[in-house]
C-alpha cells in the first residue's frame, strides 16, 4: 500500500505537485496518466525519494517514509532513458543490489539467473548494455528493479523511448508479469492506451493536481470531467456537450433528432473507418464506424448524412 | 584525395617542425658524444638532487589536485551553491595567468613583511609546492567535468534506489565512468607540475642542491655552458613526461580511447 498525502513540491516559482493525495492498494498496478508537466514522474519520485516534497507524508506499507532516504525505502524504480550501469554487463546490472545488500554468492547466482529467465535476458548476461536493444536494456531496467525484492515496484514512462511495436508488446509483458508477481506497481505514462491497457486503476493528473481516479473502463464511461474525458480518448466537442466518435450514428434520411452534416473526409484504419464531418453551421465533427457500416451506407465525400448523437455528455460548470 | 594527403602533410608537417625536430635535436646534442658524458651529466649531486626535488613536487601536486579535481569536478556538476559560477571560473584562473605573476603573489604573500610570512615557505620547498600545485589545479576538473555533465545523475539515482550508499554510489557507479578522464587530467597535471618553472623560479631562490627544480637545474646548467649537462637534463624530464604518457595509453581499454 502506497499513501501520499497532500504532497505539495515546488521548483523554483512553479508549482509541479499542489496538494496531491493518491492511495495505491497492495498488489495492484496503478497507472499516473497525464500530459508531459502534470506533476506524474515528479509524484512517482516523490513515492521513490528521489525528491523531497515541500509539504505532506508518503507512507509505505505503513511506515512513514517521507524522510527517509532512497536506499532505504525498499523501492525499484525503472527509469526512462534505463539509467543502465553501462560498464557493467547485463548480470551485472542485475546483481547490483544484490551485492550492495552482500547477499551469498550462490544465492546472488541463482536470483539473477532467474530473473535474467524472467525477462528473457538468460542468454545476454555477459552483454554489455550498449549491445542491446532498447526493449532489451528495459528489460534489463526492470530485472534490476525486481532483484531486492522491493516493496513498490515504480516505472517512470518506462517504455516512452521505445519504437511502437516494441512498446505494446512490453506493456502485455509488463501486465503478464504483474499477474504473476503481483508487485505492487505504479507506472507512469502520457499515453492513455497503455494506461488503460496495463493498469487496474488510473489516476489521471493535469497541472499538479489530480483530476480522476478510477479502473479504467469507469474513467472512460464516466469521466469527472472536460478533461479526463478529452484525455481518455478521442472526442467531438460541440457547444457544451462532448461526444465519442463511436457513438455518432450516421443515417441516410434524416429523424426528428437528426443534424445534416457533410463527409469531408474518409480515413480507413483497417477494421475501422473515421469519418470526418462538418455541419451546416461550421462545426467539426468525426465519426467511428465499422467497415461494414461505411460500405451500407456507401458513404462518399462530399455526401450531404443525418447525425444523431446515440450518447452525449455534459459537464456541470 | 589530394586535398586529404595535403591535409595530412600539413598536420605532420607542423607537428614535425614544432615538436618532434626540437625535441629530437635536444636527444641528439646529448647522446652526440655517447651515452657516458650524459649518464655523468645527470648523475652528479646536484642534478640528482633537483631530480629528486621536481619528483617530490609532482608526487605532493598530482595527488592533491587529483583529490581536489574530482570533488571540484563533482561540486560544479552535481550540486548548486551560491557562488558555484564564480568558482567554475576561479579553477580556471591558473591557465589565464602568467605563472611568475603566482609565484610573485606567493612570495608577496609568505615572504618577508607578508601577511603569512616567516614560516619558512618561501625559498624553501612549502612554497615550491604550493606554486606547483597551483599552476596544475585546473587539469583534473577540466577533464573530469564534461564527462560528469555527460553521464548525467540517472546511473546514480538507480545505484541509490537500489540501496547504493553515497561512498559505494561513486566507487561503484560514478568513479568507473570518470576515471579514464581522471587518468588524463593526471597525465597533463604530471606533465603540467614536472614542467612549471616561472612560478618555481620566483618562489624557490634557486639555490643549487637545495631549492633547485630539475627545470631550473636546465637553466642553470643552460646558463653556465654546460651543454651536455642541460641537454641530458632536459632529457631526463622528457623522459619522465613521455612514460606517463606512454603508461596510460597502453593502460586505457582500447574502446574507451577518446
Amino acid at each position: 500500500m502506497i499513501e501520499a498525502r497532500g504532497i505539495v513540491k515546488r521548483f523554483g516559482d512553479f508549482t509541479a505537485l499542489d496538494g496531491v493525495s493518491v492511495d495505491v492498494p497492495s498488489g495492484s498496478l496503478t497507472a499516473l496518466l497525464g500530459p508531459s508537466g502534470s506533476g506524474k514522474s515528479t509524484l512517482l519520485r516523490v513515492i521513490a525519494g528521489l525528491e523531497t516534497p515541500d509539504e505532506g507524508t508518503v507512507v509505505l506499507e505503513g511506515e512513514d517514509v517521507t524522510r527517509i532516504a532512497p536506499q532505504e525505502r525498499g523501492v525499484g524504480f525503472v527509469f526512462q532513458h534505463y539509467a543502465a550501469f553501462k560498464h557493467m554487463t547485463v548480470w551485472e546490472n542485475v546483481a547490483f543490489g544484490l551485492k550492495i545488500r552482500r547477499r551469498p554468492r550462490a544465492e546472488v547466482k541463482q536470483r539473477v539467473s532467474e530473473l535474467l529467465e524472467l525477462v528473457q535476458l538468460a542468454r545476454l548476461g555477459d552483454r554489455y548494455p550498449a549491445q542491446l536493444s532498447g526493449g532489451q536494456r528495459q528489460r534489463m531496467g526492470l530485472a534490476r528493479a525486481l532483484a531486492v525484492d522491493p516493496k513498490v515496484l515504480l516505472l517512470d514512462e518506462p517504455f516512452g523511448a521505445l519504437d511502437a511495436r516494441v512498446r505494446k508488446e512490453l506493456r502485455l509483458w509488463l501486465r503478464r508479469l504483474h499477474d504473476e508477481t503481483h508487485t505492487t506497481t505504479v507506472i507512469v505514462t502520457h499515453d492513455q492506451e497503455e494506461a488503460m491497457e496495463v493498469a487496474d486503476c488510473v489516476v489521471v493528473m493535469n497541472a499538479g493536481r489530480i483530476e480522476q481516479t478510477a479502473p479504467p473502463r469507469e474513467l472512460y464511461d464516466n469521466p469527472a470531467n472536460e478533461f479526463v474525458m478529452s484525455f481518455v480518448g478521442p472526442v467531438n466537442r460541440l457547444g457544451d456537450t462532448f461526444i465519442r466518435p463511436h457513438d455518432v450514428e450516421l443515417l441516410l434520411e434524416p429523424n426528428g433528432s437528426t443534424q445534416e452534416a457533410m463527409v469531408q473526409r474518409l480515413v480507413h484504419l483497417g477494421f475501422e473507418v473515421r469519418v470526418e464531418l462538418v455541419r451546416d453551421d461550421g462545426e467539426t465533427l468525426s465519426a467511428q464506424l465499422t467497415r461494414e457500416q461505411v460500405e451500407a451506407l456507401e458513404l462518399q465525400v462530399g455526401q450531404i448524412v443525418y447525425v444523431r448523437p446515440m450518447r452525449q455528455t455534459v459537464f456541470s460548470s | 584525395m589530394i586535398g586529404k594527403y595535403a591535409l595530412r602533410f600539413a598536420a605532420l608537417g607542423y607537428l614535425g617542425a614544432l615538436l618532434a625536430a626540437p625535441l629530437g635535436y635536444v636527444f641528439w646534442r646529448t647522446f652526440r658524444h655517447g651515452v657516458g658524458p650524459a649518464w655523468a651529466a645527470v648523475t652528479t649531486p646536484d642534478a640528482l638532487h633537483a631530480l629528486k626535488v621536481t619528483l617530490i613536487l609532482t608526487a605532493i601536486a598530482v595527488p592533491a589536485n587529483t583529490i581536489f579535481g574530482i570533488l571540484a569536478a563533482l561540486a560544479i556538476v552535481r550540486h548548486r551553491f551560491p557562488g558555484a559560477g564564480i568558482f567554475n571560473a576561479v579553477v580556471d584562473l591558473p591557465l589565464a595567468l602568467s605563472p611568475v605573476v603566482v609565484g610573485l603573489a606567493l612570495l608577496v604573500l609568505y615572504g618577508r613583511g607578508g601577511w603569512l610570512g616567516g614560516h619558512g615557505v618561501v625559498f624553501a620547498l612549502p612554497g615550491m609546492v604550493l606554486a606547483t600545485i597551483f599552476v596544475s589545479l585546473p587539469f583534473v576538473v577540466r577533464e573530469v567535468v564534461p564527462v560528469l555533465r555527460e553521464i548525467g545523475t540517472e546511473q546514480e539515482q538507480a545505484a541509490a534506489t537500489l540501496g547504493a550508499s553515497t561512498i559505494q554510489t561513486f566507487t561503484r557507479v560514478t568513479w568507473p565512468a570518470i576515471r579514464w578522464a581522471t587518468a588524463y587530467g593526471v597525465v597533463l597535471t604530471t606533465a603540467r607540475a614536472l614542467g612549471e618553472f616561472g612560478a618555481v623560479s620566483v618562489v624557490s631562490g634557486r639555490l643549487a642542491g637545495k631549492t633547485e627544480s630539475l627545470t631550473l637545474y636546465v637553466q642553470d646548467r643552460y646558463q653556465s655552458f654546460d651543454e651536455v649537462g642541460a641537454y641530458a637534463s632536459a632529457v631526463v624530464l622528457a623522459l619522465i613526461a613521455m612514460t606517463t604518457l606512454i603508461l596510460m595509453t597502453t593502460l586505457k581499454p582500447k574502446e574507451e580511447t577518446r
